[in-house]
């Protein structure tokens, strides 16, 4: 059966409880998953806090401030600081999102910041994307054509390239992924909503001449009909794309070169 | 351990181009037994209280038999298959085998079962 149950080594206790900033009036408790690799240790909870009135107003802007300030060995992913990149994605206050784009005012009360659920971690907030990664490639995220290449560009209407509207803003964050139980559960054979929603991107590509290739090579039990329409991707989506829908158009495309 | 790469991983044994029946089953099943299960119960709930003699007169009638009929065979086929595919979802190796062949048995059996009652009422 799945493993419903955190194995004894990965069991989360409390950690080290930082102290308050002296003076500081507005303050905030920060509770962050903290797990390093080297030391042997269980994961463990550590509890910071922040004067809010020296904080800049993302989750990204108080963890950098913590990682400047107070503590230099807490470790996430973090570039572009304007949710275009995805690497910040963590999960904040229970839900999947990019630091980076995640206001503090958007939370009550403490907040609470752990890694993607359900992946392996590397060290404290950075999960392994490696198989999510690799489930990428295997879509083959590219424009594929078998006509002999035009002199200049490969032409696509106004109508077609609205299609891809929804689709193209993926920033492969894997917040979608990471939140559908369907993938923590068979992530080893089902594609998941991030990597069916780029293969849906290039099957309604215009310019693209593969669509049946591709169709056959998402045609499985596990690969595709694994989503369940749990809807939780188009939730959590930090760039508010509905990778759900971009599944169910796949699902319909399917339907229709069969019956 | 095992010295695979990432990209071997990812596409495992590659699709087994099967699932789209299965889907377009599903579909149609449920939007046939939305149809077929309130008019069920509404029979059922007028056949209830009545005496032996009018219930077994009530599913002698074509329609109440053959719209039972329906949610038999429908209705265990539709179980089946969703059974399955939860059974999938959450069991592994021989287990998820032994579990989906029981599921086949229990939704034909339960077929058989209903609907050779039911030709013994309409006979």
């Amino acid at each position: 059966m799945v493993e419903l149950a955190l194995p004894k080594n990965s069991r989360i206790r409390t950690g080290k409880t930082w102290p308050k900033p002296s003076g500081a009036t507005n303050v905030r408790a920060f509770h962050i998953y903290r797990w390093n690799p080297d030391d042997g240790e269980n994961p463990r909870v550590d509890t910071y806090h922040l004067d809010m009135d020296k904080c800049g107003p993302m989750v990204l802007d108080a963890l950098i401030k913590i990682k400047n300030e107070i503590d230099p060995t807490l470790t996430f992913r973090r570039s572009c600081r304007e949710g275009i990149c995805g690497s910040c994605a963590m999960n904040i206050d229970g839900r999947n999102t990019l630091a980076c784009i995640f206001g503090l005012d958007e939370i009550k009360g403490d907040v609470k910041i752990y890694p993607l659920p359900h992946m392996s971690v590397v060290k404290d907030l950075i999960p392994d994307l490696t198989h999510f990664y690799a489930q990428h490639a295997a879509i083959m995220p590219w424009l594929e054509t078998k006509t002999n290449r035009p002199a200049k560009e490969w032409k696509q209407s106004i109508e077609d390239r609205k299609k891809l509207d929804g689709l193209y803003e993926c920033v492969m964050c894997a917040s979608c992924s990471t939140a559908c139980p369907s993938y923590w559960w068979n992530s080893d054979k089902y594609l998941g909503p991030a990597a069916l929603l780029h293969a849906y991107r290039w099957i309604i590509d215009s310019r693209d001449e593969a669509t049946g290739e591709r169709l056959d090579d998402l045609e499985d039990p596990f690969k595709l009909y694994r989503c369940h329409t749990i809807m939780n991707c188009a939730k959590t989506c930090p760039k508010g794309l509905n990778p759900a829908a971009a599944i169910s158009e796949i699902k319909r495309m399917m339907v229709e070169r069969a019956v | 351990m095992r010295y695979l790469t990432d990209r071997k991983r990812a596409e495992g044994k590659g699709a087994a181009h099967s699932g789209t029946d299965h889907h377009w089953y599903m579909q149609v099943s449920a939007v046939g037994l939305a149809l077929i299960v309130p008019i069920l119960i509404y029979i059922i709930g007028n056949a209830m209280g009545g005496t032996h003699e009018e219930v077994v007169a009530t599913f002698a009638r074509p329609v109440p038999a053959i719209l039972t009929g329906l949610a038999l065979v429908v209705g265990m086929q539709h179980f089946r298959k969703g059974a399955q595919m939860m059974i999938e979802d959450y069991w592994r190796k021989s287990t998820k085998k032994v579990l989906i062949m029981a599921v086949i048995v229990l939704s034909y059996g339960i077929t058989a079962t209903g609907l050779f009652a039911l030709v013994k009422i309409a006979l």
